[in-house]
């Protein structure tokens, strides 16, 4: 080793002592751990891309022939559909409350992010039975206007663009309005002082300036889209993920279900580039530039009237009502002789639950800050490329990111084993390490990503001069980072915690044995098709997810006080 | 300081997830993965109670199960694999994840048709998938009796099914395809596909009827049953397909013993026990019928639908078997 | 002090892609001494300073800070291992932390009575004493960039580097603010590494001036020298206003100026350099140069005169005998200013 040779004679009294190894380690430490944390979220959806290479010709020329092209199509089109209705009702939304004071505007502005904690699933049932065709809705219309009366029919793709839209659009809403504080207000003003009217300024510079925080909201809620394979089977809506669990758990082929789970993954990718190729050179924040947001103005009478009312039906009809009818559902199952079944389990559901999201958002905003923080302390390419590669757990659906995660563990057992480190029992699958292993492969990406904008915003030079202090690069995250991205840090764990607590294939599959979730537990009751019995656990998901999502509000607003 | 606060938290929780996953190594436990949900407390406590020895199961979904326990291999906790269908048993005795079970009890209480061949496993509750249809709507005349009725013309926008993803949807099918050949089936499947308004869930199925979507629907009995429970008045009605042809597809729910079994003995103690002294406490709430014939099913069922009926006799493990040849044949049909 | 300088380079270079930023730099700096680093916008200086500081790795190289190694082919001490200190233009304070938390953020290793005297005496040195409360959203440009310099001695470096520290800033501010850093890092015996692009800036603060241009480092000397002697066209030029005019050999050395001392040197392609302030303009009808342009410059008129062939030349005259465009005259030198030759380097 050549070490360096401290020089004899006094030095001032700020020369520190010459520690080269550990020099050399912090080096290395973090394209290592990189390479490492990228390298575990690869692995399990590796273990199934393989099948890829050696790909059932028969499976595919068969679906090609019936299925999949409008599997495809259907994807397309419902992509299509909630990306633009969340782009219109998150953007919109977003604008009107930073733009306008209005009766409850404040308000609003917390409560419009409450459907962030609604499952899609229940959104879904709820909507199928309130309004579906057998529902009172339907029943009375019925009644009023006649057996033909035309109704529009809910079980379609219309309805699950429609609900897909009221549960993801806070996604857009939340991004779109931060950066609406931030500069993109600020500009906007400028460009009407300069006498462009309300569209072109929007059309010529707000709609710029806003474009990535649209299209890295758009882009997350195209993966929640993409990958849910439950909520679209109520509207009968036959996407590519839906294809992957037709052929996995009707012909048992899990091979040929890989394979065509990858065709969600090209999908996936596509929609990362896409929101690469939209975000463009655009470059969150710039040092010193005093981010003057956009100034509200008062609206009164008839429009004033019209801002509430818009805001109040969204909230309703994506929150408001669902939660209601559960609360209905829940209290006359409470009161009814029948009673819900479990119930008496309650607290121990709700205490695996909370356990999960919690170790889960620890975990992902952890090896976030790793991952993000890398590139400031390292040079080299390597570290920004393994954490993108982290994404792709985001990128299939959770069952497809379970079973991997088996076989990986049970691979990881078997090497194990085979060097004579053998684990007693099942340590790899089936306990909360191997769950939270997978939950943290699934949702890192939407953890990354928030604080990767954070750390966006605080200038390389900050951190040079924190160096060039005598920190080291953990103390920096720490003292520095850290708490100036203080609100990415929290909104990433916060979008981890709340994606954890409703989330339940993946707890379906890997639990341990008697680790139920308050998800598995609606489940349970909900497959059996009880929708009623399951309206209080999937109410109790709904308070629970409130708790992150409250914790989020409060501190975007104190966050929009301070700057 | 904040970090240091932040990793005492982070121990916290680390301590609480190892202690929540240090569950297991008592001997007198039987483990079970189920992909069957509903009444398993109550038979499983009944079992306990009666034998001192307990039990413990995780819920999830058949196939996913059936994966998890062939990729555990050895290390698996599951002695039992219980599922809603016939298809995923099938599936487990072919890549050998169970053992063989020699057990005159449950030889004698499962008929032949409702068993593996091989005594890998055994059906424990019958599940009919027949024909619902409105009685205010139809006459008896013009109620169906088969399933190849409702592919005919006739019935075009009247009848309701549910979606070809579902296991249900898929066993029918398979068994169709046991007893009509593949191109029989799939003539049936297609007319189906014209005819009907898919659904995906029998209970809708039930209510779309009530509600005058459509006349008939095919549905598992024990749907109806429930709502009869809560309603005496529910205007839906049962009808017994093809009985006086291959008779009515009877889905099961079904268990088997793991390779894996710490303590095989044991297991197959449980499985005899739901066969026979259990099959009431396992069915009963879920007003399955049972598949022990010297057990009477639960008086609901037994009245309105009557104790027996005649059931397609073709043995569980062949159309599960058929299974995924009902998938690609549900395909071919262009069936939603 | 220690014996060794503060801050020795030898053969420094850095290359991205294909572009040599630094190539081949040597550098020894003196005790207590203030070097500026200039030259034009990708001459390499900012990379230079960031190299020293541990920003950015070198290709090959060494660097000594106090004679301490602290980066060659295999050894790179990352910045916080580095006793240098670092100030930015964009002053980079921590925006969560008050002034004072700022200033002690890198006195570590002593108890908090003693790190608290040491924010005092810094924020004394900056003239903040009672800012010590106010977080940096509510100072001024001017007093944000006298907090990162108290911060960055703060814990007492052996060297400081500065990169553009007060190009922020506006005329007047940035005039006071570098004599007031100067003099701190003279009261803390503190030696320094400037970069700055505005040379006026360089002469007026530093001891020594390297002049880089494209990785190298083309004269490295006093600001007397570096402005009147400079080794060729492109550190003239640079270095202030000036004209080259061509030397006549023949009868004996001279420009339309007057004759030119070659010194023993007469390099092919030499030019002879004068500043404006060099060259005197005698109004006379006769005259053999005429004023073609004229800008007024407070203090004086700054000219430009043609003569017969010759290049324009550029005349500084005092703000009392200001001859209008179109008037003739003699051009000549101010006494005691003389022609100097310069090599020419329009190639490299």
């Amino acid at each position: 080793m050549t070490a360096a040779a401290p020089t004899q004679g006094g030095t001032p009294e700020g020369q520190r002592v010459e520690r080269s190894a550990g020099d050399r380690a912090s080096q290395l430490g973090w394209p290592v751990v990189a390479f490492v944390v990228a390298t575990l979220a690869v692995i399990p959806i590796g273990f199934l891309a393989v099948s890829v290479l050696d790909p059932n010709v028969e499976v595919w020329r068969q679906q090609w022939r019936t299925r999949l092209p409008d599997q495809l199509v259907d994807t397309a089109v419902l992509l299509i559909g909630v990306s633009a209705g969340s782009l219109l009702l998150g953007g919109g939304l977003a604008w009107l409350i930073s733009a306008y004071r209005f009766p409850g505007s404040r308000l609003f502005g917390w409560l419009l992010i409450a459907p962030l904690a609604m499952p899609s699933y229940v959104l879904g049932f709820v909507t199928l039975s309130v309004i579906g065709f057998t529902g009172p809705i339907q029943n009375w219309w019925r009644d009023t206007f006649g057996q033909d009366a035309w109704f529009p029919e809910v079980r379609s793709m219309g309805g699950a663009i429609v609900v897909f839209t009221l549960v993801l659009y806070p996604y857009v809403f939340l991004l779109a309005r931060a950066a609406l504080a931030d500069q993109a207000g600020g500009a906007y003003e400028v460009a009407r002082s300069l006498g462009a009217g309300p569209f072109e300024a929007a059309r010529r510079v707000l709609f710029p300036l806003l474009r990535p925080a649209l299209a890295a909201g758009v882009a997350v809620v195209m993966m929640e889209t993409l990958t849910d394979f439950a909520t679209v089977q109520y509207f009968g809506v036959d996407t590519v993920s839906v294809g992957v669990f037709r052929i996995w758990r009707g012909t048992f082929d899990r091979d040929a279900a890989s394979e065509f789970a990858t065709l969600v993954l090209v999908v996936a990718l596509m929609i990362i580039g896409l929101e690469r190729v939209l975000r463009g050179r655009a470059r969150f924040g710039e040092a010193g530039g005093a981010a003057a947001g956009v100034g509200p103005r008062r609206l009164r009478g008839a429009k004033a009237a019209a801002a509430f009312t818009t805001c109040a039906v969204v909230l309703l009809a994506s929150f408001g009502a669902p939660t209601a009818q559960l609360t209905f559902w829940a209290v006359e199952e409470a009161t009814g002789d029948r009673g819900t079944p479990l119930v008496d389990r309650f607290t121990e559901f709700l205490q695996n639950s909370l356990i999960l999201a919690s170790l889960t958002a620890v975990v992902c905003v952890v090896l976030a800050l790793v991952l993000t923080n890398g590139p400031r302390f390292s040079r080299g390419r390597g570290i920004g490329i393994a954490s993108r590669m982290t994404a792709i757990g985001y990128a299939v659906p959770g069952p497809v990111v379970a079973i991997g995660v088996v076989l990986a563990l049970v691979a990881l057992d078997d090497v194990l084993e085979g060097i004579g480190l053998g684990l007693p029992g099942v340590v790899a699958t089936g306990s909360l390490v191997g769950l939270v292993y997978a939950y943290s492969v699934r949702f890192l990406a939407p953890g990354l990503n928030a604080i990767e904008a954070g750390l966006e915003q605080v200038p390389e030079e900050v951190t040079a001069s924190a160096r060039s202090l005598g920190s080291r690069p953990s103390s920096i995250v720490g003292r520095i980072h850290v708490p100036l991205a203080r609100t990415s840090v929290l909104t990433g764990a916060v979008l981890v915690a709340v994606d954890a607590l409703k989330e339940l294939p993946i707890a379906l599959l890997l639990r341990p044995i008697g680790f139920n979730t308050l998800p598995v537990w609606t489940y349970n009751l909900a497959t059996e098709s009880r929708f009623e019995q399951a309206a209080l656990p999937a109410l109790a998901i709904i308070v629970v997810a409130l708790i992150p999502v409250g914790l989020l509000s409060l501190q975007l607003s104190r966050h929009a006080e301070a700057t | 300081m904040t970090s240091r606060r932040f990793l005492l938290g982070f121990a916290a929780l680390a301590a609480l997830a190892l202690g929540a996953c240090s569950s297991g190594g008592d001997e007198d436990t039987i483990r079970i993965y189920t992909g069957r949900h509903y009444d398993l407390e109550e038979a499983f406590t009944q079992f306990a109670e009666e034998t001192g020895i307990s039990i413990e199961f995780l819920e999830g979904s058949d196939a996913e199960l059936r994966e998890r326990i062939a990729a555990e291999g050895e290390d698996t906790e599951a002695d039992i694999y219980m599922t809603v269908d016939a298809g995923n048993l099938a599936q487990a005795a072919e890549q050998g994840l169970f053992l063989e079970l020699d057990s005159p009890i449950l030889e004698e209480a499962v008929p032949e048709a409702l068993r593996d061949p091989g005594n890998q496993w055994f059906a424990l509750s019958a599940r009919a998938r027949t024909i619902v249809y409105s009685p205010e709507r139809l006459s008896p005349d013009e109620v169906p009796t088969t399933y190849e009725e409702l592919a005919s013309p006739e019935w075009e926008g009247r009848v309701c099914l549910r979606n070809s993803s579902n296991a249900y949807t898929q066993s029918l099918v398979a068994s169709l395809i046991g007893s009509r050949g593949y191109d029989g089936a799939l003539e049936i499947v297609e007319g189906w596909a014209d005819n009907a308004e898919i659904l995906s869930n029998d209970v809708i199925a039930l209510n779309s009827i009530r509600d005058g979507l459509c006349d008939v629907a095919i549905t598992n009995h024990y749907y109806l049953a429930r709502e009869l429970e809560e309603d005496d008045t529910y205007p839906v009605a049962l009808q017994w397909a093809d009985q006086d042809g291959n008779g009515t597809h009877v889905n099961i729910s079904g268990a088997g013993i793991t390779r894996f079994a710490d303590d095989p003995e044991l297991a197959q103690q449980l499985l005899e026990w739901l066969a026979t002294d259990g099959q009431s406490a396992f069915v009963d709430g879920n007003h399955e019928y049972p598949v022990n014939p010297d057990v009477a099913p639960e008086t609901l069922i037994a009245t309105t639908f009557g104790e027996t009926f005649v059931a397609d006799s073709t043995n569980a493990a062949e159309w599960g078997r058929l299974n995924a040849d009902a998938v690609r044949l549900l395909d071919e049909a262009d069936y939603e | 002090m220690s014996d060794a300088a503060p801050l020795e380079v030898t053969g420094l270079v850095k290359t991205y892609d294909d572009v040599v930023a630094v190539d081949g730099v040597d550098l020894v700096l003196r005790d207590d001494e203030v070097l500026a680093l200039v030259g034009p916008s990708g001459c390499g200086k900012s990379t230079l300073l960031r190299t020293i500081a541990g920003l950015v790795a070198a290709d090959s190289g060494t660097i000594r800070l106090s004679g301490q190694l602290v980066e060659d082919g295999s050894v790179r001490l990352p910045p916080e291992r580095r006793p240098a200190g670092l100030v930015f233009q964009e002053h980079a304070l921590f925006p969560h932390l008050c002034v004072r938390d700022n200033v002690g953020f890198g006195v570590r290793d002593v108890p908090k009575r003693e790190v608290a005297d040491r924010v005092a005496e810094m924020l004394e040195l900056v003239s903040l004493g009672s800012y010590g409360d106010r977080y940096p959203h509510e100072l001024s440009g001017g007093e944000r960039q006298r907090v990162a310099l108290a911060r960055a001695l703060a814990p007492a470096p052996s060297l400081m580097l500065f990169d553009e520290p007060f190009a922020s800033l506006d005329h007047n501010l940035r005039v006071q603010l570098r004599q007031d850093v100067v003099a701190a890092l003279k009261a803390t015996a503190t030696p320094a590494v400037f970069v700055t692009h505005d040379q006026r800036e360089a002469l007026a603060i530093a001891d020594r001036i390297a002049v880089m241009r494209r990785g190298r480092i083309e004269q490295l000397d006093t600001p007397a020298a570096v402005f009147h002697r400079p080794v060729d066209a492109f550190v003239g030029a640079f270095m202030g206003e000036a004209t080259f005019l061509p030397i006549e050999t023949s009868p004996s050395p001279h420009t339309v100026l007057g004759p030119v001392d070659l010194d023993g040197r007469a390099p092919t392609g030499a030019t002879a350099m004068v500043r404006p302030d060099d060259v005197s303009f005698a109004v006379a009808a006769d005259g053999e140069a005429e004023v073609v342009a004229a800008e007024y410059h407070g203090s004086g008129w700054l000219l430009t005169a043609r003569a017969g062939g010759a290049p324009p030349i550029a005349v500084f005259t005092s703000h009392l005998a200001a001859p209008p465009v179109g008037a003739r005259g003699h051009l000549g030198l101010v006494v005691g200013h003389r022609q100097v030759v310069v090599a020419d380097t329009t190639e490299p």
